[in-house]
């Protein structure tokens, strides 16, 4: 029987991680501030729920939040491990990249390291520098990991049960203003990982996003829509493993192909993804993200880094022209 | 102390260190060193090498104390820990060899020396990394009902200047775990020494400091570890909570093969040497009435068992070129562009 509600994306992870801490007691959280819910209600009830064993209020340690969760995994757990911001997931950065990430590997299968690292990325409203940045493509450099980005309740909820489920250190990155965002969900809809969605469908040329960034492409997709151009427009969901199949089909069909992302250009995923698909299907590339400047505090500079609907619909019509 | 049981088991595990250790580092001769340094020859064990030579007390008399189902994680300098926690010599040596039949199948090698089967859980490239991964695991034996069950980490004096380190120690003080960290003081970090470094008292003040009662020891004589270990071990295993123990050891090689420690005054190595932890051991195992012969027999014992390993290390096969494409992960594997 389908349960379908209304829930925001921080309630629908609530959910997620109720569900999976019901099925498995393996499953344990912890980090700053978890008791109360988290700083943005992600966890709220939990410990209420479950218990401060098992919802682990931590000191503001975050190589050691890290550290143990290593060491918890390797013990048999499955912990969740918060990092409040991606911003401070850096002071776990050995933890998670030289730890992590490796330990499968570098000890020859003899250890599993099955959590996921909740870090909470993006722009977030006049935090500037130190609070709203998107590193996620460091991560999806990084081998051993698996980098899932939701940009709805409903994938939030699905890709952080499988995020739960799938055995690998996983980074897991909701944006710092979509928890707010509501919408349906329901349980019974699983999300893979590594699935892409296709939002809107079109010839005219591919559009890839993910995250928060979706609804910029979406406003854009409606401006050019207006002007007669149908976008294919794919929410990439995962960064890692990416789905190649569903976004380099889509661009054989269109010859085009646009990577729109919040983070700085630079270096970022989007030159990955548009390097992939040229030499897949020779189809023309182009990548819009932030120009190499930290995120600046007054809304003026703040908004030097925002990837807006209108710079993407002008990248689009220009790579079409 | 019962000489001729457990005194000369620890007498063993000390011997079984050394010969590996030197075993290995005549196998690291030649070759291209950790240091970048180019030498005629291929040298069979390659990489840096961190030999433990004059601290194999420590990993003795702690470990002795130590079951299987108890979590080991180690330093950079980890075959004393890995062996005294009961690894597999042959495998072990098959490993720095970079061998298919090595523990990690080759994939790690000497810094990342590891006996899962035996709850050693690893050996690490990254100072006081172990720290953190330590009490995770003490936490989840403490979760999961493992009464009992404690997890003992091993570090170096250089490793309680990283953040790692007092981060663990009060999550351990915290949470109450079963964890006994061990600071092996071997007075160097590096090429640098330790105690100009470093504010303060070094391991046992920053412990007391979090209210974890710490012991100092004269880590050169393995009987004072050992026992001073029982206590502690037993403590810890009781539900007390964590512990410290603090043992004040020596570096007799460089920090690593390749390192000739030319940075060090020779005299400070001359009077450690004097405090050689397997002689001292020797000489009080003769004094309570131990055979001489009984002694020889341990160390040819250990000597031709690493000769067997050098020979099995030698035979055994490289890891086929694809397994560097396993192990890396199952979400997405195969997808390694
Ligand atoms: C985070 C980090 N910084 C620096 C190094 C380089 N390094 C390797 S061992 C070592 C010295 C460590 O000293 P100590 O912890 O006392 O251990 P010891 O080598 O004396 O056993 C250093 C600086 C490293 N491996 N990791």
């Amino acid at each position: 029987m389908a349960v379908t509600t209304t829930l925001s994306y921080s309630e629908a992870a609530v959910l997620a991680i109720q569900r999976e801490m019901e099925a498995d007691a393996r499953v344990v959280v912890l980090g700053e501030d978890v008791g109360r819910g988290g700083i943005f209600g992600q966890y709220k009830g939990l410990q209420q729920a479950f218990g401060a064993e098992r919802v682990i209020d931590t000191p503001i340690s975050e190589a050691a939040i890290m550290g143990a969760g290593v060491g918890m995994a390797l013990a048999g757990l499955r912990p969740v491990v918060e990092m409040r911001v991606v911003d401070f997931a850096l002071c776990g950065m050995d933890e998670l990249v030289n730890q992590a990430a490796k330990n499968r590997f570098m000890f020859g299968g003899q250890g599993r390291v099955p959590l996921v690292a909740r870090m909470p990325g993006g722009i977030w409203d006049a935090s500037a520098a130190q609070h709203s940045q998107s590193l996620e493509a460091w991560f999806a450099h990084l081998p051993g990991v698996v980098v899932v980005s939701p940009s709805t309740p409903q994938d939030n909820y699905g890709l952080l049960r499988a995020a739960l489920a799938c055995g690998d250190p996983v980074v897991y990155i909701e944006h710092k203003t979509l928890w707010g965002l509501r919408g349906e969900v329901d349980e019974d809809i699983a999300v893979p990982l590594g699935k892409a969605r296709r939002m809107r469908e079109g010839n005219a040329l591919t559009l890839v996003s993910w995250s928060r960034q979706m609804q910029a492409c979406a406003a854009a997709c409606d401006a050019l829509a207006a002007e007669g151009i149908a976008v294919d427009l794919i929410d990439l969901r995962t960064l890692w493993p990416w789905d190649r199949e569903t976004v380099l089909a889509s661009c054989a069909r269109t010859g085009r192909l646009l990577v729109a992302h919040e983070a700085v250009q630079a270096a970022g995923f989007g030159a990955e993804i548009a390097a992939s698909a040229a030499e897949a299907t020779g189809c023309r590339v182009a990548r819009l993200g932030a120009p190499r400047i930290p995120v600046g505090y007054a809304p003026v500079l703040e908004a030097q880094s925002r990837v807006g609907a209108e710079a993407i619909a002008a990248a689009a019509r220009k790579l079409l022209g | 102390m019962d000489p001729s049981n457990s005194g000369t088991a620890l007498y063993r595990a000390m011997v079984r260190i050394r010969a590996f250790e030197n075993a290995a580092e005549a196998a690291s001769q030649g070759g291209v060193s950790a240091y970048g340094q180019q030498a005629a020859g291929a040298a069979k064990v390659r990489g840096p090498l961190h030999l433990s030579t004059g601290q194999e007390a420590v990993p003795a008399g702690v470990c002795a104390h130590l079951r299987t189902s108890d979590y080991l994680t180690s330093t950079h300098r980890g075959h004393g820990h890995t062996l005294a926690k009961g690894a597999d010599l042959a495998r072990m040596m098959c490993e720095l060899f970079g061998k298919a039949t090595g523990f990690n199948g080759g994939k790690g090698g000497s810094m990342h020396i590891a006996d899962f089967s035996v709850g050693m859980l690893g050996a690490n490239g990254v100072v006081a990394a172990g720290l953190p991964i330590a009490v995770g695991a003490a936490h989840a034996q403490k979760l999961l009902g493992k009464n009992g069950d404690i997890t003992v980490c091993f570090f170096g004096d250089g490793a309680i200047n990283r953040g790692p380190f007092l981060e663990a120690l009060n999550w351990a003080r915290v949470y109450g775990l079963p964890v006994l960290f061990v600071c092996e003081d071997n007075r160097w970090s590096a090429t640098t020494a330790s105690g100009p470094m470093t504010a303060g008292e070094g391991a046992s003040a920053r412990a007391a400091s979090m209210d974890i009662a710490a012991t100092q020891v004269d880590g050169n004589d393995v009987f004072a570890v050992h026992e001073t270990a029982a206590r502690l071990v037993a403590e810890v295993r009781g539900g007390a909570g964590p512990r410290l123990l603090h043992a004040l050891t020596y570096r007799v090689k460089g920090h690593v093969s390749v390192d000739l420690a030319a940075y060090r005054d020779p005299a400070e190595l001359a009077a450690a040497l004097e405090t050689d932890p397997i002689a001292r051991a020797r000489g009080h195992l003769l004094d309570m009435g131990v055979a001489a012969a009984t002694l020889d027999a341990i160390e040819n014992a250990a000597r031709d068992e690493v000769d067997t390993a050098l020979a099995v290390a030698d035979a055994a096969p490289w890891p086929e070129p694809g397994a560097a494409f396993t192990d890396v992960q199952t979400t997405g594997a195969g997808q390694w562009l």
